[in-house]
């Protein structure tokens, strides 16, 4: 997968000013079109990962290296909506294209994509307010689309929805990106979501935030519910399961030495 | 209430048809939020009346209200162009405060620095007792311009120096208050310091901002009666508050009272205007002016 690396972090460590070891020593290379979600407990330095790939905000050591010579395109949806409130969903998700200084007529087109892309057709004129949470987080989404980005940053964007609106979202997002092949960084601190996504679950620790396992999940795509009743997808999650709890007891083991304990499945669909 | 539950379509109905109908506007009239007060008011001023004849009280000392009210009517020609002199007064410094006070906090919130260095030279201005210092600014503009109109610029410069700081001290905050997450989404599509400004801090800014809008409009009628005190001055520009003051070395108390209701009512008046305006400029997204439904 890592062949074709969309970007590499390498040694990279973060210390906050207050002190707090963020990130030590912290390796992880994302390939291009991958879908890797990051995974552990609070305060394992997980979303500050995918703010340093931003660039929002400085690392203390180590370098970020993008894989192709332009620089990528980059998205990223927070855990809130973030949505300015005296905005319209339709000037909410123009916003980025307003900052690049592209004129309303041109940018027309792009929102209505992306907006239809979401499934919120409809409620262009809508403000904020009249939403319901999980149409606020499908408006984050539309507006990171936009752009039509080649890398997309998910700071757990599910995280405070209901888990049945949490899982139609998970299902809308990884079919929009089969369609549009984009390389996706996910933090989470939900299992099921981890192993359902993606392609790579990277298991991390805290204190200091580091990788402590690093799980292909060779499983085909389309998933469908099928996938989330498999015995497949239980040993998946007992497995990361139990990484967390003993990376919670210190004894954690280096990315990519662990033993591939999985076949792929191709009779999955 | 109850209505509205078991009978939603109509309610919709009624909703979009919510400006044409008069009823409605009836219905806003004959609400608590009139009806109560008025009440209360009805209530106190019969009280008044009442204590005001029972005790034989002469209307030197207390007039009664409609006392007040006959004498209001009969002297309006002396005091309704006094009143419009200070509305003028205060209306120049109001604009003066709004726009020299959103200025100011957006040349502040530029730069930590330039915050830190300014901002108690604001509050120093703020603290300043208008009334101490009203003789001196009358006494320096004398110096710089002649005649009448020294005396209605020294007014509209205490005015102004009163209502500026709300203004200056609420959109500075609000300014500063853009959602943190949006200050990085921003951040990470490279919006420079003008886009920034413009689609993100000023909108966030603005509930803020009118609400520093009431509290300096009240101020501002406020600075421009004191500083009338202080002032004065006589002449054919003569404000309410000269009014007041000549009612009471007169002893023409009722007459007093009435420049006093005609002032307090421009106050009020000012501040329902810039709550209707607030209302109305924060109606689809702010909580201060949403109609809850539950």
């Amino acid at each position: 997968m890592s062949s074709n690396p969309a970007f590499t972090l390498s040694e990279v460590s973060k210390v906050y000013s207050n002190g707090t070891v963020a990130l030590q020593n912290l390796n992880l290379s994302v390939g291009k079109g991958e879908f890797v979600s990051l995974l552990g407990p609070s305060g394992c330095g997980k979303s500050t990962v995918l703010r340093l790939v931003a660039g929002l905000g400085q690392m203390n050591r180590g370098n970020l290296a993008w894989g192709t010579s332009s620089r990528q395109k980059l998205a990223f949806v927070f855990q809130e909506a973030a949505l300015m409130p005296w905005a319209t969903v339709q000037e909410n998700v123009r916003l980025p294209l307003k900052l690049t200084g592209m004129g309303k007529a041109v940018a027309e087109a792009a929102v209505a994509e992306a907006i239809a892309l979401v499934d919120l057709r409809g409620f262009e004129k809508s403000y904020p307010r009249e939403l319901s949470g999980g149409m606020k987080m499908r408006v984050s989404i539309a507006r990171a689309l936009v752009t039509h980005p080649d890398v997309l940053l998910m700071d757990e964007p599910f995280g405070a929805l209901d888990e049945m609106t949490r899982s139609r979202l998970n299902s809308d997002l990884l079919n929009l990106w089969q369609q549009k092949k984009w390389t996706v960084v996910f933090v989470t601190h939900n299992i099921y979501e981890a192993v359902y996504l993606s392609n790579r679950v990277v298991v991390m620790a805290s204190r200091p935030g580091r990788v402590v396992a690093d799980v292909p999940i060779q499983a085909p795509y389309p998933r469908t519910e099928a996938f989330r009743m498999s015995p497949l997808f239980n040993d998946y999650c007992r497995d990361i399961s139990e990484r967390l709890s003993l990376a919670a007891q210190g004894v954690g083991e280096p990315p990519g030495e662990h033993p591939s304990r999985y076949n792929v499945v191709d009779s999955m669909a | 209430m109850s209505n509205s539950f078991s009978n939603p379509p109509t309610d919709a109905a009624n909703r979009s048809l919510r400006p044409s109908t008069s009823p409605r506007w009836l219905q806003a009239l004959l609400s608590p939020n009139v009806i109560a007060p008025l009440g209360v008011g009805i209530v106190v001023l019969v009280a008044w009346e009442l204590g005001v004849a029972l005790t034989q009280t002469p209307p030197y000392i207390l007039p009664g209200p409609f006392l007040i009210l006959i004498t209001l009517v009969k002297e309006w020609g002396s005091l309704f162009p006094s009143l419009l002199i200070t509305l003028q007064v205060t209306l120049v410094a109001f604009v003066a405060a709004v726009v020299s006070g959103l200025f100011v906090a957006i040349v502040f919130t530029q730069s930590k620095w330039i915050e830190r260095s300014f901002f108690p030279y604001a509050v120093i201005l703020q603290t300043t007792p208008i009334a101490a210092i009203a003789p001196l600014i009358i006494l320096w503009v004398r110096q710089v311009v002649e005649g009448d109109q020294a005396t209605f610029i020294s007014l509209v410069i205490c005015a102004w120096l009163v209502a500026f700081f709300p203004i200056l001290s609420n959109t500075t905050l609000g300014l500063n208050s853009a959602d943190h997450n949006l200050r990085n989404l921003f951040q990470l599509y490279h919006a420079n310091r003008w886009q920034t400004l413009i689609y993100l801090r000023l909108p966030s800014a603005m509930p803020y901002f009118l609400g520093g809008l009431r509290i300096s409009g009240g101020l501002a009628l406020i600075g421009a009666v004191v500083a009338e005190f202080v002032a004065g001055t006589g002449g054919t520009r003569s404000g309410i508050a000269y009014q007041i003051l000549i009612a009471s070395f007169n002893l023409q108390i009722p007459k007093m009272f009435a420049a006093l209701f005609m002032t307090t009512a421009l106050g009020v008046m000012i501040f329902a205007v810039l709550t209707v305006l607030s209302d109305f400029l924060l109606r689809h997204w702010h909580e201060s002016a949403i109609k809850r439904e539950n």
